[in-house]
């Protein structure tokens, strides 16, 4: 466990995925599993972002297509694909995502704050952090499901 | 430690003294000499009174006290029972009912003082008032007569030095020593919280300074029925063994001043003796207490030995059960795909895991089964006020009250047989008069019969009264708009009947604030469906109607055929399925467009499912349809029939029903999903949506 650099007020754990050629982080406190691909069921008449349900260990979950819901080209998934199980408030609900990189450690000071404006997935952006040389777009995952319930 | 980890303890006692109470009362009111049912009645009373004076519900407390008083007059034959002092003490429970649903949502009593109440209840008796304490005292004396000696346990405690030392100073001081044992009734069910509410109602008064059983072990419930122990207080003696008899279930505090020894004891060998003198004296006790319960049995139902479990933790245990019926599943799904010839020893095995799984899951079914008796036996009371009420006179019939429903379908099935009931008395039976005059019997009858049958239970409402007029409701509906009179021309008195169960739909002529309003049987109708059951009715004019309610025992795990369409598997449960059939393509027929067929004499229709699931349609090589006739599920919904079109049938199964998350929109089409044996998930068709 890497709680010790947890309790620093400033540092948070993020998982890095890859959607294209961007890279997202996902604060890691969201993240309950990180599955390979499986066989998903298809469900009718629901919500068009929503790929289906998945049996993880005999509890039923439903995944979400990221591309769907910021309307993303689909795109063939790879030996890469990944469903990343998150967990809020106890309920959990699966993303499918190209690939899942790595955990990277960031400050405040490497996060710069977003403003959003337009309809894609930036709207669901904390803001963005640097790491290395690269860019992570922080994903607002509270907002996302905030919006998934509304749209229930 | 506060008490607002009992409240829930005195929610649940108040509920059932209450019920105790309305049964009494009404069986009190048919047979007003019965003096066991006044005892009866008297000690649930007087526990009431204890428990909300433990709780601190001032407001409840004097009423009960005041109800108790009126009995404790009827009991000493001071006063006879007439249908006014009946009705009161009705209101009254009703007014208890009241401070109990307050107590429910804010846990207070509330400021509801029902004065006039206590004021009527004083006004019935007619003697002045004695007091209840009084009372329960006489009651108590010949018991510390009969067995006083051997009921002194704290006689064979031994007194260590320092406790002698403690006592002897308090004597000194001028204060009283008292040496008690108290009683729990044997049928209670938390002894530690009644010897908590018992030290906690001490608190304050006095100091104990030694108990036996220690006050850890009583805590764990780790003694029988007694406990004894030594209080310095400055209070009475009958002010202590007051505090202690007002908590409910105490049978009895024996309780004297205590002569504190004078000799200077070895404690330790002569612990050992003085406990064992304990268990003897115990044991005598029990056989006492069993000769005495034997005398009692004919008049005192028998207690039901049971142990409250939160739901949450069966729903564990039911989840673990369904993950073993996955994997026994999954097993057999690995026996049967292999072509090696299969061992004989591994398919012993999995036959063994089929047989503990399947008594497994029966068991913990089991456990999750409640008697309707708990939702039902509220209903005799209310028949009772209803024929008050209309002026009807009426009585209810109930058989089958041990009947068992799974504990989530007994929680919702009572505001639905209710409305049938009100129905039945209401609209139902005919006035008094009327009945007089069509030579009907005076009292009319309303049967309430719950029986199994197979995996369903059915619950039948019935009465004996007019029953429904179909020409009536087919004016009633034609002038709602409901229908056309073209419709009601050709429609059959089933159809006319099932328009009961239309929303906002009353044949009633006048509106009681009993039934009426035409909110009701569309409910009752929806609720019932949200259950997986369904409900039919059956009338005859003249003769009465009967309502049959058809509930599913269980709702976790059902029996289910596992179909294919286009390539994805799902779960139809068997329970709605009628038979299966292959319909040639030739012998589909179409009304209004839609495609039915002609199935010995019924037209049925067809419902394509790869339509309803929108599901793309494959065109594989080997679905030759047109030339090897459909494959069609026959479905059911009470009277109503339709086909479903599958591709391949799977076989049957045994399915565990999970919800399918939070987050993700289900159609009202699918019930829930399932897992199969080699892991993949699978929906659950709810086929009373389609048909």
């Amino acid at each position: 466990m890497m709680d010790t650099n947890a309790s620093i007020n400033d540092m948070k754990q993020y998982i890095i995925l890859r959607f294209d050629d961007e890279q997202y982080g996902i604060d890691i406190s969201y993240i309950d599993n990180i599955v390979r691909l499986q066989p998903i069921t298809r469900v009718p008449h629901t919500q068009s972002f929503f790929l289906g349900i998945i049996n993880l260990r005999g509890e039923i979950i439903p995944v979400m297509s990221m591309r769907r819901k910021f309307e993303l080209p689909e795109k063939e998934n790879t030996n890469a694909t990944r469903i990343l199980i998150i967990k809020v408030d106890g309920n959990k609900i699966g993303i499918l995502v190209d690939e899942v990189r790595e955990v990277v450690t960031l400050t405040d000071a490497d996060i710069e704050k977003v403003s959003s404006d337009s309809n894609d997935m930036r709207t669901y952006l904390t803001g963005v952090g640097k790491y290395n040389d690269s860019l992570i777009s922080l994903l607002n995952i509270a907002g996302l499901i905030t919006d998934i319930e509304s749209e229930f | 430690m506060d008490l607002s980890q009992y409240l829930e303890i005195f929610i649940d006692e108040t509920k059932e003294h209450l019920q105790n109470l309305n049964e009494q009362v009404l069986i009190l009111e048919a047979e007003p000499e019965n003096i066991d049912t006044v005892n009866e009645i008297f000690r649930a009373a007087h526990s009431l009174k204890g428990m909300a004076g433990t709780m601190g519900y001032k407001r409840m407390q004097r009423l009960t006290h005041d109800m108790e008083n009126v009995f404790s007059e009827i009991r000493n034959g001071k006063m006879n029972v007439d249908a006014d002092m009946v009705d009161i003490v009705f209101k009254c429970l009703d007014a208890i009912e009241g401070y109990l649903n307050c107590i429910i949502e804010t846990s207070d009593e509330g400021t509801e003082d029902n004065e006039e109440l206590i004021e009527l209840l004083n006004a019935t008796m007619e003697n002045s008032h004695s007091d209840g304490s009084e009372e329960q005292q006489k009651e108590a004396a010949p018991k510390v007569a009969a067995g006083s000696e051997e009921r002194k346990k704290y006689k064979n405690i031994t007194i260590l030095d320092y406790e002698k030392n403690a006592m002897l100073e308090a004597k000194q001081k001028g204060l009283n020593v008292f040496a008690t044992t108290v009683y729990i009734q044997e049928s209670c069910l938390l002894k530690a919280a009644r010897a908590f509410l018992v030290f906690k109602g001490l608190e304050g008064k006095g100091e104990i300074i030694k108990s036996v059983p220690s006050v850890q072990d009583i805590e764990d419930e780790k003694f029988e029925f007694d406990f004894s122990m030594f209080i310095i207080t400055e209070k009475s003696i009958e002010e202590i063994k007051k505090i202690i008899e007002n908590v409910s279930e105490i049978e009895e505090a024996v309780i004297e001043q205590f002569e504190i020894p004078t000799e200077v004891q070895d404690s330790t060998p002569k612990n050992d003796k003085a406990e064992k003198e304990e268990k003897k004296t115990g044991k005598e006790n029990d056989e006492k207490a069993e000769k005495k319960s034997n005398s009692k049995a004919v008049s005192k139902p028998v207690v039901n030995r049971s142990v409250r479990v939160d739901i949450e933790k069966l729903d564990d245990l039911m989840n673990l059960v369904s993950e073993l019926i996955i994997a026994k599943n999954g097993l057999v799904s690995v026996s049967g795909g292999s072509a090696i010839q299969q061992d004989q020893t591994f398919n012993d095995q999995i036959e063994y895991l089929e047989r503990i799984t399947t008594n497994l899951h029966e068991s913990v079914m089991k456990v999750r089964m409640v008697p309707i008796e708990s939702v039902v036996n509220r209903f005799p009371r209310m028949i009772r006020d209803l024929s008050k009420k209309l002026n009807k006179e009426m009585e209810l019939i109930m058989t089958g009250e041990d009947t068992e429903l799974d504990r989530t379908v007994i929680d919702e099935i009572g505001d639905p047989l209710m409305h049938m009931l009100r129905n039945a008395a209401d609209h139902g039976l005919e006035p008094t008069i009327e009945r007089l005059k069509i030579g009907k019997p005076q009292v009319g009858t309303i049967r309430l019969d719950a029986y199994q049958d197979g995996n369903n239970v059915t619950i039948e409402v019935s009465d004996d009264g007019a029953g429904v007029d179909v020409e009536k409701i087919k004016r009633k509906a034609i002038e709602k708009g409901t229908i056309t009179e073209e419709q009601a021309e050709y429609m059959s008195e089933k159809e006319a009947v099932d328009l009961l169960f239309q929303p906002a739909f009353s044949t009633a002529e006048k509106i009681s604030d009993v039934s009426g309003r035409g909110v009701g049987l569309d409910v009752v109708k929806n609720k019932i469906e949200g259950l997986g059951g369904d409900v039919e009715v059956v009338t005859k004019l003249g003769e009465g109607t009967t309502f049959i309610v058809r509930l599913p025992l269980t709702l976790a795990i059902i029996q289910a055929l596992m179909v294919d369409v286009c390539g994805e598997k799902y779960a139809l449960p068997l329970n709605s399925i009628v038979t299966l059939e292959e319909i040639m393509p030739e012998d589909i027929r179409y009304v209004h467009t839609k495609e039915v067929i002609n199935l010995r004499g019924q037209v049925i229709p067809l419902i394509r499912l790869n339509e309803v699931l929108d599901i793309e349609p494959v065109e594989s090589e080997d679905s030759n349809e047109e030339l090897d006739g459909l494959i069609v599920v026959i479905v059911k919904k009470g009277d109503k029939q339709a086909g479903l079109v599958i591709d391949r049938l799977l076989g049957q199964q045994e399915i565990v029903i999970k919800p399918l998350g939070k987050y993700i929109r289900v159609p009202k089409l699918i019930s829930g999903a399932t897992i199969l044996g080699n892991g993949e998930v699978a929906l659950i068709i709810d086929s009373n949506t389609l048909v």
